[in-house]
This record gives structure tokens, C-alpha cells and sequence, in this order.
């Protein structure tokens, strides 16, 4: 087994690009469900809007990626607005089956031959539509060390990537501790009782479904920037429930909580699935069990039995508070 | 589910292009340089005759253009003296009555001249080409197709919405019933090698034991006895799918597999629609299990208890219903139902250990459309589901069906939250 090995790609997965992504896509999660008491199932939705609102600006019309920048986040905020008006009267249950066909249309008319010459079909769309982003990159080698490999347009988003990261963990840390943070908790808490005070909370849902489906959009953003290309498949429903995993294991309700859970999932799913890759390789693991092409599955199961036992067990996640997160006052 | 004719004639055509895009390089044959290279090929009609005086027309670099036409052996050929993309075109106007290409897309073939000399075969599949059956046959067809594909969903969304409405679980791992039940179903019939007919009951009987009996006793009871929130069931019943969903792809792999028995069974012309003897069959079946729940939850005590732990389980509990013992029977109702729902799948379609999760949207849909919690809700879900997927591709294209589904689930809960046949309650 080649240990340096394992290391060196599991700590550069701690803080890759995956874990920006799912680090935005939980960060937006948060606001929904941790703090508005959301139980939005769409989040694959947003990111695939902002994914493509990425390339296909660039590709099919010729614009700047800046402006394609701008034309995602207007797109996320309509894909909201839909989404929300007639969902968010809906019971919590009732509001998590609608927004999983939400993105589930989003993913399928993507992906449909109809619209194959905007949207690339099935294939989706590979292209340099980054390349604005990367003539902007000082690196010129990657980096190289025994404990952490990148190249360098890797290391490039991975750096602005980190910065937009910090920069939304910042506005939501002032968000969330200004009076309307404390309102949007109160709705999560007592929906009746904040109506009683006069407030309209469905627009305050529908503000909250609004800025977690944006920055939703920004982990969109960086997926299809650091691919260089957009599947429409990677956008499906486990996307959405991979989302939530990072969200409960870092623990609800908390700022910094889905930044560090996004760490601990891709470093728990790049250690596992490295080991097991070394151990079958090295046939430490007979083939009969476990075939090479059947770690990733491997993987998979233990995601789903972690998400389980994680909920059983400890629905707060690492930092969360139980009493602040009582996951029931909707149901 | 029978299949839809025009389905099967876009995977023939389909195949006949892949013939098409590989025989230009399988067939070039190494010449001498310096000699021309000839693009030909010969026309044939759908029996194999050849046809004649069907007009070629070439374009290519440097404004090279030639017309040319099939000789009496339906074959042309046009010498070729510079390398580049050419564009074949095939006159379709000249086909004889009854004869069209099979992709009518692929009426221009581009070939690539890389290198003088290396001839080119260039093929345009030609077959009876489409009949344009009336609007009134599809739509008998479609609406039949509907009927039996809201038939599954209902078989499926019963037990959901039983479920839901006992214990309010919203249950993520519901398609995986029906997945367990397909996989079942083909071991029995194709390793085991027994006949479907045993095969089918086998599959629902243990299906009821695993999904039903031993995952409420296992799983749900010491979850409700925890005093897990609803949320959290609803996620840790998310955890349950995605473990089940790749442990199935873990042993069974991800290809689609058809039962060998009853395969390639032909359709039955009845009146203006198609229908194959084994969907004929298992609808009956699902019909009688339909309605037999049905029955079930109208007459027998245990039923009545059940709908009475829906209203009010404290109540009911007071009253002397044994809650817990309700529960298990309307989890292996549930699942016995949801169990026959992926046989059903498994005899007409094939199975995949995606089946539960590409239909677990739909049947979603088909309860919340019916009212989460209400029998009958459900089944007037389910076939409003089925006849709108099938019936929508009419007017869009096949593979948007799902989504015009979604998008009337979505345009009806703007308009009556509830559900159709639902109570105020769920409006939050």
C-alpha cells in the first residue's frame, strides 16, 4: 500500500474543488433548511442552472464569461421565484417532493435532444468557456508536494474558489446575527407566531429560498469552470442528498458548519475509496468481493448508511446545537 | 408496458446509422496513390431490391459539385480527385411509393476523403419507411399505454401513501421495493430458472417479508420508539435508498436485463391497439390486488383499525387499536403491492437496479397530485400520473414526457395546494 499516496490525495481533496462546491452547495442548503427551516430537495437545480448559465452564454452566444456570470445569478433567482410561488405554502414534506421534480425538470430538459443544439443534450457541453477565468491565472506550474498536488488552473480555482467560499461565509455570518437572521430562526421556530407580529413570511421564505438557490448557483459556477465542461447528469438528485449529508454532518444552523463538512465528507470519501482501491490492487481484498470497478459503489453505500446512522444518532452534526436545530418544528 | 411502435422503430433506425457511420471506414480498401478516389454505393429498398434512378448530388471543397443517379442495379459511384469533406445527398423525392429513408435526418452523409485512392462506401438505409397511423389510433394506444402505466404507479403510491398516512413517513427507499422485487423476479426466472409464473408470486412473497415485515421491525419501529422526528426519518430513509440503490448495482451491475421467458412476446392487434399477452396478464393481477386492497381497507377490522391510526393515532391507541400491530400490516401490504408493481416492470420492461428511483418521482407526483394519505387519492393520482405521461407525447417530444408530468404536478399545486382529493391540513 502506498500510503503518501493515499495521503497526498486524500489531504488534496480535503480542500479541492469538490469541497468548494459542496461547501457552496450547503452553504445555500443552510440558509433554506438550517436557518428558514426549508426543506428544499431542489439544490441540484441551482447548480445546474448556474453551471449552465456558465457555458452556455459563452458557447452558444459569444458572450463574456462576466456577463455569463451575472445572467446565473439572474436565472437562479427567476429558477427561485418559479420555485418558490407555489411551493412555499406547502407543508415541509409536500415542499421537498416539489422541489426534487423541480430540478429533476431542470436536469431532464437539459439532457432531452430537443434543445441539443443550445444545451449539448446528454453529452452536455465541454469547451474552453473559462478561458477568460484562466488568462487570468498567475500560476504557471502546478503545485507538486508529498502531501498536497494540484495543476494549475486546479490551483487556480481552488484559490479564487476558496476566496468566494470566505467571502459568503462572511455575508452570511452578518445575515444570520441581524434582526432579519433572527426573524428568518423565528419563521423555522413558530411560523404563526411571527405572522402574528405582522410579517409576511412568505416573502421572507421566499428571500431565503432566493439567496441559498444564488449561492447554490456559485457552486454551479465553480463546477462547470473546473471541469471546463457541463453534464447534465452530475446535477441529478444525489447531488441534492450529498448536499444534505455535508449539511447534517457539519451540523445545521451553524456559519462555518458546512464549509468544515464538506472537508470531512471528501476526506472521509477519497481516504475510503484510495484505501480500498490500494487494498484490492494489492489484493488484500479477493476479487470475488470486491472488483476493481466496484469500490466507487462500495463508496456509495457507505455514504448512504453514514447519512443514516448520522441522523439516528446525532442530528445536530458535529458543531450543531439540538436545541437550536429541533428538525421537527415543520413536520 | 407494451412498447410504443415508434420506440422500437427509432432503435432499429438508430442501429442502422451506427451500421452507417462504421461501414465507410470497415469497407475503404488501400488503392494506389495518385488514383482517384471513388465514393459509391448501392441503393437498396427495404425488401433488398435494388432501385434505380435515384438521384445522387455531391458537394464539396473548392466548389466541387456533381449530380449523379442509380444505374438498374441501384448502384453510382463518383470519382473523387481531392482530399476533403464531401456531403452525399440523397434525392429523397425519387424513392419509389412506401419506401423513405429510416432516419430521415440522414438524408446528407458527409464523408471525409483523408487520403487519395481509399474508396468510400456510402450507405443511406432505406426501410418501408414510418406509417402514419391516425391520431385517433395513437391516442387509443397512448390512453391504453396511460392506464397501464398508472396501473404500476398506483400498485406503488397505495403503499406510500398507506404508509404516510399510519406513521407520516415520507419514504425516499419506496422505489427500492419494487427494484428488490425486479431483482428477485430475474433470479428466480433466469439463474434459478423458474417459470415466471412461479417466479412472479416468489419475488412479491419474500419482497413483502423484506421490504414489509422485516425493514418496519428492523428499521422504522425502533426509529418511531426513539421518537425520531419525521424529518429526520424522511432523511435517514434518503441514507436507506442511496445504500440500496448501489448495493443493487454493487451485485446485480448497471445493465438493463430482459427475463427470458416470454421476451420478445408478440403485441395482440386489438381494435386500433397493441397489447402483449403478458401485460394483459399482470394488469389483471394488479387490477384484483387493487382492488382487493381496497377491500381490505373498507371491510376487515384490520383495515378500518388502519384508517383510524391515519386520522388520530392516539385515539385509535386509546380505543384498543393496537397501533404497532396496524403499522406492520400496512407495511406489508405496502410493500407486497409496491413489490408487484416491479414484477410488472420486470415482465414487460426489463430490470436495472435504477427501476424504483425512475419511478419513485412519478409515483411522488401521483400521491401528492392525489392527496398524501388518502387511498383513493393515490389511485386518482396514479391515473391522472399515467394517462398525462403517455398522453403528453402527442403534442411534445417522448423524452420531455416526465417532465410535462412534473410540470402539472407543480401548475395543480398552485392552484389547490391540498391535492384533489386531500384535506387542508398539509398547507403549512
Amino acid at each position: 500500500m502506498d500510503f503518501l499516496f493515499i495521503t497526498q490525495q486524500t489531504l488534496s481533496a480535503t480542500i479541492g474543488v469538490n469541497t468548494i462546491i459542496f461547501a457552496l452547495a450547503a452553504i445555500g442548503l443552510n440558509m433554506h433548511f438550517g436557518y428558514t427551516g426549508l426543506l428544499n430537495f431542489g439544490q441540484a437545480g441551482f447548480l445546474a442552472i448556474g453551471a449552465y448559465s456558465v457555458a452556455v452564454p459563452v458557447i452558444s452566444f459569444g458572450l463574456p464569461l462576466w456577463v455569463a456570470f451575472l445572467i446565473g445569478i439572474f436565472n437562479s433567482i427567476i429558477f427561485a421565484l418559479i420555485l418558490g410561488i407555489p411551493t412555499l405554502r406547502l407543508r415541509a414534506d409536500y415542499l421537498a417532493i416539489v422541489t426534487i421534480a423541480a430540478a429533476e425538470i431542470v436536469r431532464q430538459i437539459a439532457r432531452s435532444a430537443t434543445f441539443n443544439s443550445t444545451l449539448g443534450g446528454s453529452d452536455g457541453i465541454t469547451g474552453k468557456f473559462g478561458a477568460d477565468f484562466f488568462a487570468l491565472n498567475p500560476f504557471k506550474s502546478g503545485l507538486n508536494t508529498p502531501i498536497l498536488r494540484f495543476n494549475a488552473n486546479d490551483l487556480w480555482v481552488i484559490i479564487t474558489g476558496w476566496l468566494l467560499v470566505a467571502l459568503i461565509v462572511f455575508i452570511m455570518w452578518v445575515m444570520v446575527n441581524s434582526p432579519w437572521g433572527r426573524l428568518m430562526r423565528a419563521i423555522r421556530e413558530d411560523e404563526d407566531a411571527v405572522r402574528s407580529l405582522g410579517k409576511n413570511v412568505y416573502l421572507y421564505k421566499m428571500q431565503s429560498l432566493i439567496i441559498g438557490g444564488v449561492i447554490g448557483a456559485c457552486g454551479g459556477f465553480v463546477y462547470a469552470l473546473s471541469r471546463q465542461s457541463v453534464q447534465p447528469d452530475n446535477y441529478g438528485t444525489a447531488l441534492t442528498f450529498f448536499a444534505y449529508t455535508v449539511l447534517i454532518l457539519g451540523g445545521a444552523a451553524r456559519v462555518f458548519s458546512p464549509v468544515v463538512g464538506a472537508m470531512i465528507f471528501w476526506f472521509l470519501i477519497v481516504f475510503i475509496e484510495q484505501v480500498l482501491r490500494q487494498a484490492v490492487a494489492n489484493d488484500l481484498i479477493p476479487d470475488w468481493l470486491i472488483g476493481a470497478n466496484q469500490v466507487s459503489q462500495i463508496r456509495f453505500m457507505l455514504m448512504g448508511i453514514g447519512l443514516m446512522l448520522l441522523m439516528i444518532f446525532r442530528p445536530q452534526g458535529i458543531f450543531g446545537d439540538k436545541k437550536e436545530l429541533a428538525l421537527d418544528a415543520k413536520a | 408496458m407494451a412498447k410504443s411502435p415508434t420506440l422500437l422503430t427509432l432503435g432499429r433506425a438508430a442501429l442502422l446509422i451506427a451500421i452507417a457511420l462504421t461501414f465507410p471506414i470497415l469497407l475503404a480498401s488501400p488503392a494506389q496513390a495518385e488514383t482517384p478516389t471513388k465514393l459509391y454505393g448501392v441503393i437498396s429498398g427495404s425488401a433488398g431490391e435494388a432501385l434505380s434512378d435515384i438521384g445522387i448530388s455531391i458537394l464539396g471543397p473548392g466548389g466541387f459539385s456533381a449530380q449523379t443517379s442509380t444505374n438498374e442495379q441501384g448502384a453510382w459511384e463518383v470519382p473523387i480527385l481531392t482530399k476533403g469533406t464531401f456531403s452525399i445527398t440523397i434525392n429523397e423525392d425519387d424513392l419509389p411509393e412506401g419506401q423513405a429513408l429510416t432516419d430521415p435526418e440522414k438524408g446528407t452523409v458527409k464523408a471525409n476523403v483523408f487520403m487519395l485512392g481509399v474508396d468510400l462506401r456510402i450507405l443511406f438505409p432505406i426501410g418501408p419507411g414510418v406509417v402514419q397511423s391516425s391520431l385517433l389510433e395513437r391516442s387509443a394506444q397512448l390512453t391504453l399505454d396511460g392506464i397501464l402505466l398508472g396501473l404500476v404507479i398506483a400498485l406503488a403510491a397505495l403503499g406510500l401513501s398507506l404508509i404516510f398516512g399510519t406513521t407520516g413517513l415520507t419514504n425516499f427507499a419506496h422505489g427500492e421495493i419494487l427494484t428488490l422485487a425486479g431483482l428477485l423476479t430475474y433470479y428466480f426466472s433466469a439463474i434459478v430458472g423458474l417459470p415466471v409464473l412461479v417466479a412472479a408470486p416468489l419475488a412479491v412473497l419474500i419482497g413483502a417479508v423484506i421490504s414489509g415485515f422485516l425493514q418496519d421491525k428492523y428499521l422504522w419501529k425502533p426509529l418511531r420508539r426513539r421518537g425520531t422526528g419525521l424529518i429526520a426519518m424522511l432523511v435517514v430513509s434518503i441514507g436507506f435508498a442511496i445504500f440500496l440503490r448501489y448495493f443493487f448495482l454493487f451485485i446485480f451491475g448497471g445493465d438493463t436485463r430482459q427475463l427470458p421467458q416470454y421476451a420478445g412476446q408478440a403485441g395482440l392487434e386489438l381494435g386500433w391497439v397493441n397489447i402483449t399477452p403478458k401485460s394483459i396478464l399482470t394488469s389483471t393481477v394488479g387490477i384484483i390486488f387493487i382492488i382487493g386492497a381496497t377491500l381490505w381497507l373498507l371491510r376487515t377490522r384490520m383495515g378500518k383499525a388502519s384508517r383510524a391510526v391515519a386520522d388520530n393515532p392516539a385515539l385509535a391507541s386509546a380505543s384498543g387499536i393496537d397501533v404497532q400491530k396496524v403499522i406492520r400490516a400496512v407495511w406489508i401490504l405496502g410493500a407486497a403491492l409496491a413489490s408487484f408493481a416491479g414484477v410488472i416492470i420486470t415482465v414487460n420492461q426489463g430490470v436495472s437496479f435504477l427501476m424504483g428511483q425512475d419511478m419513485l418521482l412519478l409515483i411522488f407526483a401521483a400521491v401528492t397530485l392525489g392527496g398524501l394519505g388518502t387511498a383513493n387519492g393515490a389511485l386518482v393520482g396514479s391515473l391522472i400520473i399515467g394517462l398525462f405521461v403517455q398522453l403528453s407525447t402527442l403534442f411534445i417530444p417522448t423524452e420531455l414526457k416526465y417532465v410535462g408530468a412534473l410540470i402539472v404536478l407543480i401548475l395543480i399545486l398552485v392552484i389547490r395546494p391540498q391535492g384533489i382529493l386531500g384535506k387542508q391540513e398539509r398547507i403549512g
